[in-house]
């Protein structure tokens, strides 16, 4: 096995991962500290990549500090910022500190984030990220063809959004994202269990019943403002108008725990759909929701047995 | 429309790389070729030159144009009505090529092609002489 991660996913335990909240910081402490918070009940973290293109700590020293603490990371690695030169070397360098599970993605446009001026890289999209990685592993060589030895051994991860345009082509996506190297898939913000059904279902017919593992996105949310912010300004999520009605209608100081309802239905909702493998939560800077997702619905890691 | 589109790619890219092979090497052919390319290419899908033409395998619909040239289908930001997440007032483009790719006979499994990533040298060069090659 490449990484804990791999195992626990291809011994069928449902698992959970989770969303980092990288800090603007230049010491290691707070990371540590909010890590800390949620490793009891996760299997993996994800340390993103200045996701939504506002630089935080760097991925690849955050997961580094986490294999410190015994934390097992997935790296992300935005195709945005980099172009194939410094992918490759990064790539080498996250190996050799013990790093195993990277998520490759082509990231948010520049001009989402709160430097608009900067030049988008974009050299590769996440499909030939993952291909380009997937050489270095499996023929260990770079792109150009230049040896690597010994060649790194990698568990690769790629997004999927089930939810945007053109839902139909969605699963075809999936599958080739899986034909170009990833193991696993971490979905955006799933509310929709109908379209996440037959995404699902769609793409194990596309793999003749053997498809790759899905974590299905996890978004608690803390309020009705927040939700219809998130669904207006981010892109690729969508929140439909009958979860912010159903949070609107209690007042501001109880719609956290409503968020937290909604979370633990479509988390008990989410076991029962055939393709998904577990659940992905992403509560920025609310450690506590995860906690508490994890707890009530029965997934606590000793609870969570093969 | 689409499947005139693909007639059209059919017949003119044979007669078009059967040229090129023949006189691509000469300098004043090459920059007809570029010229003729980006004269026809331009109005009708928006070709950036980028010299290494898919547009069959992306179902007639040209990706350049997208902020991120993503060659490999849709990123996960594209909004709710189709629109790209940069330009409420544009298409995506991968919306574009997965409905055409839908209609399409011969080339319509191509979109399932994993693309290699873009030669940089090429920008600007005819993708016609390119392919001839």
């Amino acid at each position: 096995m490449i990484s804990q991660l791999q195992n626990r996913l291809e011994s069928g335990i449902f698992t959970v991962t989770a969303e980092l909240t990288l800090p603007d910081s230049s010491i290691k402490d707070e990371l540590v500290e909010t890590a800390l918070k949620l490793s009891p009940y996760c299997d993996a973290l994800n340390v993103t990549d200045a996701t939504s293109a506002i630089p935080h700590f760097s991925s690849l020293a955050a997961a580094s500090i986490l294999l410190d603490n015994d934390i097992e990371p997935v790296m992300q690695i935005s195709a945005r910022d980099r172009n194939r030169i410094a992918i490759q070397g990064d790539v080498l360098g996250a190996h050799s500190l013990g790093i195993r599970n990277i998520f490759c993605i082509t990231g948010d446009a520049v001009i989402f984030g709160d430097h608009p001026d900067a030049k988008p890289v974009f050299d590769l999209d996440s499909i030939s990220m993952l291909a380009a990685i997937e050489k270095m592993t499996k023929d260990g060589c770079f792109m150009s063809g230049r040896k690597i030895t010994p060649k790194p051994a990698l568990f690769l991860g790629a997004a999927a959004n089930p939810f945007a345009p053109p839902q139909s082509y969605r699963p075809h996506r999936t599958v080739k994202k899986w034909r170009a190297g990833a193991s696993f898939f971490q979905t955006q913000f799933c509310f929709d269990l109908q379209i996440m059904k037959s995404f699902t279902e769609k793409l194990i017919e596309l793999c003749n019943g053997k498809p790759p593992p899905i974590l299905a996105g996890l978004g608690p949310l803390k309020a009705s403002r927040m939700a219809r912010w998130l669904g207006d300004k981010i892109p690729g999520v969508s929140i439909p108008d009958h979860i912010i009605e159903r949070m609107e209608k209690y007042p501001q100081k109880d719609q956290a725990q409503v968020g937290l309802e909604i979370s633990k239905e479509t988390t008990e909702n989410l076991k029962l759909i055939r393709g998904i493998s577990g659940i992905h939560i992403m509560a920025y800077k609310w450690e506590q929701a995860v906690k508490d997702i994890v707890e009530d619905t029965g997934l606590s890691k000793n609870k969570r047995l093969p | 429309m689409v499947k005139l589109l693909e007639i059209l790619y059919l017949v003119s890219s044979k007669f078009l790389s059967g040229v090129a092979r023949k006189y691509g090497d000469n300098r004043i052919m090459n920059l007809l070729f570029v010229k003729f390319e980006w004269a026809t290419k331009k109005p009708m899908f928006g070709c950036q030159m980028c010299g290494q033409c898919i547009l069959h395998e992306t179902g007639m619909s040209c990706p350049m144009g997208c902020p991120k040239e993503i060659r490999n289908g849709p990123c996960g930001g594209v909004r709710t009505d189709g629109t790209c997440e940069l330009d409420p007032k544009m298409t995506c483009f991968w919306v574009t090529a997965w409905e055409n790719t839908n209609k399409m006979r011969v080339f319509s499994q191509k979109i399932d092609l994993i693309q290699k990533p873009l030669d940089r040298r090429l920008k600007g060069t005819s993708a016609w002489i390119n392919q001839s090659r």
